[in-house]
């Protein structure tokens, strides 16, 4: 059995030439190879969504998914929305609006967060509460969340339109 | 938590895959979302020396109508797709049962083919193809054939397919005008498989006789269960109350669930029942053109 195998993966618009055993998960990889901590590790089996990271801009659970499988996709991590060392809006909204209490779950809400935002950018509550359905946040700042995607939908509207 | 060590192979076609399923079928597993096997594999309750990653192949990942006015779904289609899809309203359960799999992540990972191959007691697709009549096209190097989705669930977690047969797609009959169908599941919470599940499809005629009828139950056996008593109660009347009742009764005897976590056997027979006159319900008022909300309860 091959212990390694070479691959190149495209993280936060970086290319990673790496060798990596084709059974190592892309989570471990990402924290345990390449330094990248947002995506955390938690409850291991698909339930909790501390482990969120973005394939090709949708939100999967890096837990449950083998590196390998990531060959030429575009990876996301929380660290890929920070531009010039500055947050992201929807970090930035985060932040303001209390919804970043422990922490351990923020990352994975903000990269779904911004997947809902690519794809819906003016959400209902209702739709948010359907596309962060995958996380779990044991402080219980929902609310405070919930509050962060409208915010942050705001801000980014308002970008647009250069206001 | 990390899966034994195996071989991996990535298949870009449809060629690619049989060739090694005939090489690899015997000691391999077939990769699909991962969402199930993964775990297991993590689990250390499956070790397969070779994995093969059907990811990337195209042909299985298209949904098309087909000559008879059928549909047919690629094994590789996500649960996300099959949510977004728009389907016409005879089909509105398709809709009803993608959008309570599991959370956004699981749905954008997870398959048809790979659900049904997984045969969870508990899956939501399962049940949903056994109301449709659906079939199933299996390919192999040896060749192919097509089965009735009843005959694909053994046992939990077991299918009828050999170690090298691929479920390429499956089929959806026509269905006729008048047809309604509906989905509801009952979860303990948001992202989790159904404490119990039924799907139905009903065909009134013009003048109110049930033409045709498929009853599919979820988490109420160790496979996916179709209700063929209440299905033939129903065929054939005019669906008077009191004949749906009976049918209610008949859905809970037919079934066998299992007490879990979930719930108690009484409890799952009380709540298939109800799902099932609901369903039935909901059903008929589509299948008159109204728009009806269902999914989970
Ligand atoms: C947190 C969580 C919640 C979930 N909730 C639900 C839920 O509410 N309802 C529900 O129905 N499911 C649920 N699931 C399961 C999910 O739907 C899985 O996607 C599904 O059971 C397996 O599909 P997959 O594509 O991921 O298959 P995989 O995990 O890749 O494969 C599953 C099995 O099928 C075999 N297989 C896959 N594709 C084929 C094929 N084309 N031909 C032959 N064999 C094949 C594999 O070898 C393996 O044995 C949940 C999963 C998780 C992790």
């Amino acid at each position: 059995m091959k212990q390694r195998v070479p691959i190149s993966l495209t993280v936060n618009g970086e290319i990673h030439e790496l060798f990596i055993p084709p059974w190592q998960l892309l989570l471990d990889t990402l924290r345990d190879e390449l330094g990248l901590t947002g995506a955390k590790r938690c409850c291991i089996e698909g339930q909790c969504g501390a482990c969120t990271v973005l394939i090709d801009g949708k939100p999967i659970n890096s837990c449950l998914y083998l590196t390998i499988e990531a060959q030429n996709q575009e990876i996301v991590t929380a660290e890929g929305l920070v531009e010039d060392g500055k947050p992201h809006p929807i970090q930035k909204a985060f932040v303001e609006r209390g919804a970043v209490q422990c922490g351990f779950c923020t990352p994975g809400l903000v990269v779904a967060t911004k997947a809902l935002l690519d794809q819906n950018p003016n959400p209902t509550e209702d739709e948010i509460r359907i596309a962060l359905s995958g996380h779990l946040c044991r402080c219980g700042a929902y609310v405070q969340i919930t509050e962060a995607v409208m915010a942050a939908a705001r801000e980014t509207a308002q970008k647009e339109v250069g206001v | 938590m990390f899966p034994a060590r195996f071989n991996y192979y990535r298949a870009e076609s449809l060629p690619e895959v049989l060739d090694l399923l005939a090489r690899h079928g015997s000691e391999g597993k077939i990769l699909a979302g991962g969402q199930s096997v993964i775990p297991l594999m993590k689990l250390r309750l499956a070790s397969p020396a070779v994995l093969i990653d059907i990811n990337r192949v195209r042909e299985l990942q298209a949904i098309a109508g087909d000559e008879r006015g059928g549909l047919r779904i690629g094994a590789l289609t996500r649960h996300h797709h099959m949510e977004i899809k728009k389907w016409p309203r005879s089909l509105a359960l398709l809709m009803d049962a993608a959008r309570d799999i599991g959370d956004p992540q699981v749905r954008n990972l997870g398959t048809v083919g790979g659900a049904l191959a997984e045969v969870d007691p508990a899956g939501d697709w399962g049940p949903v193809m056994l109301s449709l009549g659906a079939r199933v096209r299996a390919v192999s190097p040896k060749g192919e054939r097509t089965l009735p989705i009843d005959e694909l669930f053994v046992d939990a977690f077991t299918t009828c397919l050999a170690e090298d047969e691929l479920l390429r797609e499956v089929e959806i009959p026509p269905l006729s005008d008048g047809t309604g169908t509906a989905y509801l599941k009952m979860e303990r919470k948001a992202g989790d498989f159904a404490i119990a599940s039924a799907a139905v499809r009903v065909n009134r005629s013009p003048d109110g006789r049930c033409q045709d009828v498929g009853i599919g139950l979820g988490g109420v056996g160790l496979v996916p269960l179709r209700a063929r008593g209440a299905e033939d109660l129903l065929r054939g009347s005019n669906l008077e109350e009191e004949l749906i009742r009976e049918a209610e009764e008949s859905v809970r005897k037919e079934c066998e669930p299992l007490a879990d976590i979930r719930g108690s056997v009484e409890f799952k027979r009380q709540v298939v029942g109800v799902l099932f006159r609901r369903a039935l319900k909901i059903a008929l008022r589509r299948a008159q053109g109204e728009e009806v909300e269902a999914g989970h309860v």
